[in-house]
């Protein structure tokens, strides 16, 4: 028998039942047109913010754009890269408020949130470390090895998370088609009761 | 008279592998996905400069032509997965209007991409604001099919 999702989750449940149960939370998620504005607005933002991050990133790995000095686009294009990221957060967030606990036990939407993560890590250490010295390489078609596994990497995760979010719509994994296997189960943070704990 | 056309495009083999599978149509269009991201980066880096912004510091002539392979590589991705999912539910998206306007509006970006946009850019000397107006025709037009795209599924 299944307990519904929430139950023996404790401070994070509880949390986000009552997120889910605001007024603004219902309005949005029953709203005609506004709820798929937003969502709409959050998936054509990955053209402006993944978009350019990909064209960065394709100059890091010393694939194109060789002529043109690295800090042109960390200088140049990264602020567009900054407006396009706003628009993706501010909208994801509305996304996830308009029905937080769904959210939360989707396991597409945990491997979104952890690969985001992992991208994050990876753009913080480009910044603070790599790009410190980029005046050393700026010129460089390609770029020293450090810069090409950070485009790499970045290449790779954002590519993940655009895939992962994309997934989310899809309720193979959702707690209630049970019974599911216990790994799922797990992922999704689904509270089953068979006697153990 | 469509119609029958749209009918027989559903009738295909390949429409039918993917309607007969759970995985096919999310794969395939994950890649159309990850290729309007590249689609997006490769036409903006030179719209903007159009726009006098981003990456001024090169020409956008010489922008357009080192962003032009990267370009084709995510128009034939989208192209390439596009079909597919369309011919998967091709009832559907003959009945779709958010279909209509994507794919109406489609060729009109192509053809202003690749005949005109691209030569404004190539024309150096063209004038500030035609250069302006261009890249933010082409912005509104590659807007248009993305947002009519994204609309069809919200039906």
């Amino acid at each position: 028998m299944t307990l519904g999702p929430t139950e023996g989750l404790g401070v994070i449940g509880h949390f986000l039942e009552w997120l889910g149960s605001t007024p603004w939370s219902v309005a949005l998620l029953e709203s005609l047109y506004v709820w798929p504005l937003v969502e709409s607005a959050h998936v054509l933002s990955i053209a402006l913010f993944v978009g350019t991050t990909v064209m960065m990133d394709l100059r890091l790995i010393g694939c194109a754009f060789k002529k043109i000095p690295v800090s042109d686009f960390t200088g140049q294009l990264l602020p567009w890269t900054r407006v396009g990221f706003s628009v993706s957060l501010v909208t994801g967030l509305l996304v996830f408020y308009s029905q937080p606990e769904h959210y939360y036990h989707n396991v597409f939407f945990r491997i979104k949130l952890f690969v985001l993560v992992v991208a994050g890590l990876n753009v913080w250490l480009f910044h603070s470390r790599i790009h410190r010295r980029v005046f050393e390489w700026d010129l460089d078609p390609v770029p020293p090895y450090a810069a090409r596994v950070a485009g790499a990497v970045s290449i790779f995760s954002w590519a993940l998370v655009v895939v992962a979010g994309r997934m989310i719509a899809y309720n193979w994994f959702d707690c209630d088609l049970q019974p599911q296997a216990d790994f799922i189960n797990w992922l999704a943070g689904c509270a089953v009761d068979d006697g153990v704990q | 008279m469509l119609l029958p056309f749209f009918e027989w495009c559903e009738s295909t083999r390949i429409a039918s592998t993917i309607q007969g599978s759970i995985w096919l149509f999310p794969v395939i269009e994950a890649v159309h996905l990850l290729g309007l991201c590249l689609l997006g980066g490769s036409i903006l880096l030179v719209d903007l400069r159009l726009m006098g912004i981003g990456l001024t510091r090169q020409t956008a002539s010489r922008l357009s032509y080192q962003a032009r392979p990267w370009m084709m590589v995510a128009v034939i991705t989208m192209i390439a997965t596009g079909l597919p999912l369309f011919l998967s539910e091709a009832i559907k998206c003959y009945y779709n209007q958010a279909f209509w306007v994507k794919i109406t509006t489609l060729p009109f970006a192509l053809s202003f991409t690749f005949l005109i946009r691209d030569r404004i850019a190539r024309a150096d000397r063209a004038g500030m604001y035609i250069r302006a107006i261009t890249g933010a025709s082409s912005v509104a037009l590659w807007f248009l099919v993305a947002a009519a795209g994204r609309w069809i599924g919200f039906s």
